[in-house]
């Protein structure tokens, strides 16, 4: 295994023996191979910066390397938007780790030798972020490398294979050059990758969310810290904004809308397609403090008379968002508020059974100026997942579930 | 001329313009709550500038020179603010802590060169803020080996039981305490309206007729000098731009909440000196006008102060000098480990478990531990410790504010809120002026360590 620390500054001969000059930088070209070394830059004091291709090394060990071509054949450098550099892009750098995921910093980078037909190539696999590479970066070229070995032997491994390495690129132009996806972020937790955005600077925090699909961004927007989320939406171009907002829940919508400043949140809206815009608007006007700010329009209701069958197929039908569905609410003829049913009760009763003989006891609701503290004694009281939220005509018109309690209460 | 038309556009202008001042006024609600929800770092950080070592010299120098030296804290105002104020908001516009960029924009090695700086001269001051808790305890006749094994745990425990919140809770109130001195002031019964002319330059005020004969000019000494650079030296230290910026970072503050950081840091930078302006002026009217120009600690000026202007004066002397130093005790310590570990890559913050982030909590339980004990066992040192922290922080200081100002206007770091022109002017001027000052106190410093006190 080879370091780039070690390998920084070879003297580089080429196949006559001539002097080229000293390694200064390694560029990889993922357009290309992901993980190949493409290119190598020489300075020689001031002398025209000279460039080697993968296929023009013969051989390479630390503090030297040579090549199978004459001099004469190396490029003059010209700086290559589409080429990461391993010491300017990777070494101390934050990346993220999305195997651990967490984002951490680059102290070193380990290449691999691979021989092909008269040339050497190497090959990244991992990146160090543990003490050996530290070592080696605070000793390199001071000590002697027999020393180094010895001392970073001394500290445990702690690298990342590079397949598991996502970097962050915050120049969007640049990111496309460079081929980099966040795919493997999406399979993260929303959650997770929420915790991981937090340690990132704001820009990296735009990029990813830039390059994100609107419904991972949707969730993990839900997860982050609310300043930052307001910070992220502000900068995003409004139509894709409008865009995230719509595949959010229209609670966590009109939270983040509330922190906005009115110009912004209106323009938003507006972008916003008809129901939802209407929905997120209504919401909007509840103090956050109160039953009303603190429930979501999206839930569902169904006739009392309805039969578990009916419902049932009437639930497949239907495009519903599966996180709400926990327990349903009940209306009467006159779309009066009649009771809940959790989802559960409904697994378990005869296919005929109306619904309402399966609705809990007894009949709980709240009207949208209740305090925060009054929804908080009656979840604890009742030991409720959920509560519906009725106008003056005893409408129902939102409901709250424990999870925003939860997150309430962690405020 | 006034025909219906025109009066009724008059009519509208003023509408308008009427609408517009109220509509200034509507938002105040909201700028209020979020000057509360970003309020914090800037004055916690200029606050535990006040720390031993800085009450100890302000001490000295009213002792010594009495209001002569006040107009300085003016212009110090201006180079706290400045110097702050750069940090703050890299922190804003970057996202990243001073430590994080240093780390990527100039490498590991100069980095970790850095950090190890940092480490040592932190210490120093660590030990200082021990020596602090020492003196008060003695003025009120309590051994050290109760106080300051008492204070290692207690500041220790505040922030390793504690979240992130309730301990930024905790050091705001602490600031409040601050007010003691404002009361010691007012129990000494300065005459207000001379020491509040003599934060004028004297040596302008003297030209002025109505006002000359009120007026002290200072005298142009060495050792004049010697307790100006002293006053720089111990308000501006190298830790506070690590950890302002780290905090801003902490609270999430983005560009559209920066500006009540700003005023967060001004009214920090200000209050700071109004802090040291009571002080000074405490011992002014007391321990100047009594003849005693020489105090070895602060503990002295605290006892000092009890035949002069009563056992309260004293008292609340002490009490000051007791919360300064816990707070800064608890500052230093937490502030170092983030900085180390966020430059080198381990995990860091107030809001991990102990588990998670080992060497952040080891390094702050062993910067407090130590210190504690090496004041106890070398108390009879303690002023020699106090005037090697300064030392210390005056080598490091110049280091930092210039990579402050390297970082702070690069155009692909900052965008378009690098440094204005004049703004750029004024942060190199402090900064040249800074460096020559503390290293006017290292020299002094080093001088009276050797056993060559300047007088």
């Amino acid at each position: 295994m080879l370091y780039a620390t070690e390998l920084m500054g070879a003297k580089t001969y080429d196949a006559q023996g001539n002097y080229v000059g000293k390694i200064r930088e390694f560029f990889i070209e993922p357009a290309d191979q992901p993980n190949r070394i493409a290119h190598f830059l020489f300075s020689r004091g001031n002398f025209q910066p000279l460039v080697a291709r993968y296929d023009q090394v013969a051989s390479v060990e630390p503090g030297s390397m040579r090549l199978n071509v004459n001099e004469r054949l190396l490029e003059p450098y010209e700086p290559n938007e589409a080429w990461l550099a391993v010491q300017k892009d990777l070494l101390d750098q934050q990346i993220i780790d999305t195997s651990g995921r967490k984002v951490v910093r680059v102290n070193d980078v380990d290449f691999a030798e691979q021989r092909t037909n008269g040339s050497v190539e190497l090959r990244v696999t991992q990146v160090d972020v543990g003490l050996p590479g530290a070592v080696r970066r605070l000793f390199q070229g001071i000590a002697p490398r027999k020393f180094i070995r010895k001392v970073q032997g001394q500290f445990p491994q702690r690298a990342i294979r590079w397949e598991f390495v996502n970097l962050v690129e915050s120049d969007p132009l640049r990111r496309v050059k460079l081929r980099i996806t966040h795919e493997k972020l999406e399979d993260l937790h929303p959650a997770d990758l929420a915790d991981i955005m937090e340690d990132l600077s704001a820009a990296e925090r735009q990029a990813i969310i830039a390059s994100l699909d609107e419904e991972t961004a949707a969730a993990v927007l839900g997860e982050l810290d609310a300043r930052l989320t307001t910070q992220i939406v502000e900068k995003l171009d409004p139509e894709k904004a409008a865009d995230i907002l719509e595949e959010m829940a229209p609670d966590a919508a009109a939270d983040l809308l509330a922190d906005l400043p009115k110009e912004t949140s209106e323009e938003l809206l507006e972008e916003m397609p008809g129901q939802e815009a209407a929905d997120v608007r209504e919401l909007l006007e509840f103090d956050p403090s109160t039953a009303g700010g603190m429930m979501n329009t999206d839930f569902v209701f169904v006739g009392e008379s309805s039969t578990r069958d009916e419902v049932l197929k009437w639930m497949r039908e239907e495009d519903l968002n599966l996180d709400q569905l926990d327990t349903i609410v009940l209306l009467d003829r006159v779309a009066q508020f009649s009771g809940t049913v959790p989802v559960a009760r409904l697994l378990l009763a005869a296919s005929e059974q109306p619904l309402a003989e399966l609705k809990l006891e007894p009949l709980l609701s709240l009207t949208p100026d209740a305090s925060e503290k009054e929804v908080f004694e009656i979840f604890d009281k009742y030991n409720l997942r959920m509560l519906t939220i009725v106008n003056e005509e005893k409408q129902p018109i939102g409901a709250i579930t424990v999870d925003d309690v939860v997150s309430k209460l962690l405020k | 001329m006034w025909n219906r038309e025109t009066i009724e556009a008059k009519w509208a202008g003023w509408t308008e313009r009427a609408e517009g001042a109220l509509a200034f006024f509507r938002p105040y609600r909201r700028r209020l709550a979020l000057f509360l929800a970003v309020v914090g770092p800037g004055l916690i950080v200029s606050n535990v500038d006040n720390d031993a070592g800085g009450i100890y010299t302000y001490a000295q120098s009213g002792a010594k020179y009495g209001n002569t030296v006040l107009w300085s804290l003016i212009p110090m105002t201006i180079v706290l603010y400045v110097s702050l104020e750069m940090c703050s908001r890299m922190g804003a516009v970057t996202g990243k802590g001073l430590s994080d960029l240093i780390r990527e924009e100039f490498g590991f090695r100069v980095t970790f060169f850095l950090m190890f700086l940092v480490l040592v001269v932190n210490f120093g001051n660590v030990m200082a803020e021990f020596t602090g808790v020492f003196w008060a305890s003695e003025t009120f006749g309590i051994s050290r080996f109760i106080s300051v094994p008492l204070a290692g745990l207690l500041v220790w425990a505040i922030v390793v039981a504690g979240t992130a919140k309730w301990v930024e809770r905790i050091f705001l109130t602490i600031c409040l305490v601050y007010l003691c001195y404002v009361v010691s002031a007012f129990l000494a019964k300065p005459e207000w309206l001379i020491a509040l002319l003599h934060l004028l330059p004297p040596q302008l005020m003297q030209y002025i007729p109505t006002v000359h004969p009120f007026v002290q000019v200072p005298p142009f000494s060495a050792s004049y000098a010697v307790i100006l650079a002293a006053l720089v030296g111990t308000t501006i230290a190298p830790w506070q731009h690590f950890y302002l910026q780290a905090a801003v970072v902490e609270k999430r503050v983005g560009p559209r909440q920066y500006g009540a950081t700003r005023n967060d840091v001004l009214i920090g930078s200000i209050s700071c000196m109004v802090i040291v302006f009571f002080i000074i002026v405490c011992t002014a009217y007391t321990l100047y006008t009594a003849g005693i120009h020489d105090i070895d600690s602060a503990k002295t000026a605290a006892i000092a102060l009890k035949p002069l202007a009563g056992k309260w004066a004293s008292a609340l002397f002490a009490v000051g000098l007791l919360n300064a130093s816990l707070f800064a005790a608890s500052i230093l310590p937490l502030s170092t480990s983030y900085v180390i570990c966020e430059a080198l890559g381990f995990e860091s913050g107030i809001d991990r478990k102990f588990g998670e982030a080992k060497i952040f909590y080891g390094l702050y339980t062993a910067l407090i531990v130590t210190g504690a004990i090496f004041v106890l066992f070398l108390g009879r040192f303690a002023n020699a410790i106090l005037l090697w922290s300064q030392v210390l922080n005056g080598f490091l200081l110049p280091v930092v504010m210039i990579f402050v100002l390297i970082l702070v206007n690069r155009k692909d770091l900052m965008g378009d809120k690098v440094n204005a022109k004049g703004f750029n002017w004024v942060a190199w001027i402090s900064t040249v002026a800074v460096i020559v000052l503390t290293l006017v106190v290292a020299y002094s410093s080093i001088r009276e360590l050797m056993g060559h006190p300047v007088s």
